[in-house]
């Protein structure tokens, strides 16, 4: 008796997009809750947690991505006002970007084509497929443009999805220690160097660092969308010949 | 209402974003096109707003929660990923490591060949 009507709700939420969003936002605030417990360490980043705990919960319930996705496209909905949004801290930083406009603009075109060159080129180097390395090339961007960037070069947007949000963990867990190793305490610096490589996820690191640095990431996070938008597509037609596809 | 109105505008940017990508043809995504069109809207304007502020702060603070139902499509990758571990593992771990040099690098340089210009400048 309980049984059946527990099968029957569970037939009304799996066909909903009601459960699909309320988990996402449940582990996510979960996920949160863990990182101020852990103090904020890189390693416990929200987005982390959030996904692993989603995974597992579709996994023991059976539930498809599709199904779930009926109710997580609600938020994934919203990256694009997102990205629009983020001519917001870019108009209010266009002071520092005034000054700063000619090592910014040559950070950004060097930092965009060596990571979608890099990416492509290490790939192909250690023998992953055509689609792999071109769902690789725009990872450093941020999700709407890297999946648009990667369904135009011939890549799998979805598998981009991924690999953008991996990126985005490894600059946010690395750059820090990688640019203190480096020796540069610039923050302008700094943070055009971790939105170049690391997009929103590393933009979020970089405002628990300093409002300064977390400006400056956010802005490089923006520019480098419309650098990688334009550049790659052209990349990737001349690297096509070079590795012979 | 504020925020209502916020979200309205940023909505409405994507909007004209993708159309225009659509009818010119353009390489670059519909949502990168309206951002450089509300910043350019913002240059000419003056000032961004309590309603355009409060949405685009509500929208970016809560950033990394809108890459988390993409991430969740790991699962439906975990064929590819498994059999391609290797090449994805160092293109993500190398890649991100020297972008990040490489970028900070060349920043550092330009800031620096720039200082000596103009100290030589105010030299004269």
């Amino acid at each position: 008796m309980i049984d059946t009507s527990l099968s029957k709700i569970w037939v009304y939420l799996s066909a909903s997009p009601l459960l699909g969003l309320t988990i996402t936002l449940v582990a996510y605030g979960v996920a949160h809750r863990l990182y101020v417990l852990a103090r904020h360490n890189p390693l416990l980043s929200p987005v982390v947690t959030a996904i692993v705990l989603l995974i597992v919960f579709l996994l023991l319930t059976d539930t498809s991505y599709q199904a779930y996705f009926e109710g997580g496209q609600f938020v994934h909905f919203l990256l694009g006002p997102a990205t629009v949004a983020l001519a917001v801290p870019l108009y209010q930083q266009v002071d520092r970007l005034r000054k700063l406009w000619l090592p910014i603009s040559v950070a950004l075109v060097v930092g965009v084509t060596v990571a979608g060159t890099s990416a492509i080129l290490i790939a192909w180097a250690f023998g992953a497929s055509q689609q792999t390395q071109l769902s690789l090339a725009p990872k450093s961007a941020t999700a709407p443009v890297a999946m648009g960037v990667s369904e135009q070069i011939g890549g799998l947007p979805s598998l981009t999805a991924v690999l953008v949000v991996i990126t985005g963990i490894i600059g946010a867990v690395l750059g820090t220690r990688l640019l203190a190793l480096m020796r540069i305490r610039d923050d302008s610096i700094r943070g055009v160097a971790m939105g170049v490589a690391a997009h929103g996820i590393g933009t979020a690191r970089a405002f628990h660092v300093s409002p300064q640095m977390g400006a400056f990431s956010g802005l490089a996070m923006a520019l480098s969308a419309f650098t990688t938008a334009v550049i790659l597509p052209w990349l990737v037609d001349w690297l096509e010949p070079l590795l012979g596809y | 209402m504020t925020f209502l109105n916020g979200i309205t505008i940023l909505l409405v940017y994507q909007l004209v974003g993708e159309i225009s990508v659509r009818l010119l043809g353009l390489t670059v995504p519909g949502p990168v096109l309206g951002m450089i069109m509300l910043f350019i809207t913002l240059l000419i304007r003056g000032r961004a707003g309590a309603a355009l502020s409060s949405a685009s702060s509500a929208l970016l603070s809560h950033l990394s929660l809108l890459f988390v139902p993409a991430g969740v499509g790991l699962m439906v990758h975990f064929h590819r990923i498994a059999s391609e571990w290797l090449p994805i593992s160092l293109a993500l771990l190398l890649g991100s490591v020297i972008t990040m040099m490489a970028t900070a690098a060349v920043m550092l340089l330009v800031v620096r060949v720039q200082a000596r210009f103009t100290r030589v400048d105010q030299d004269d």
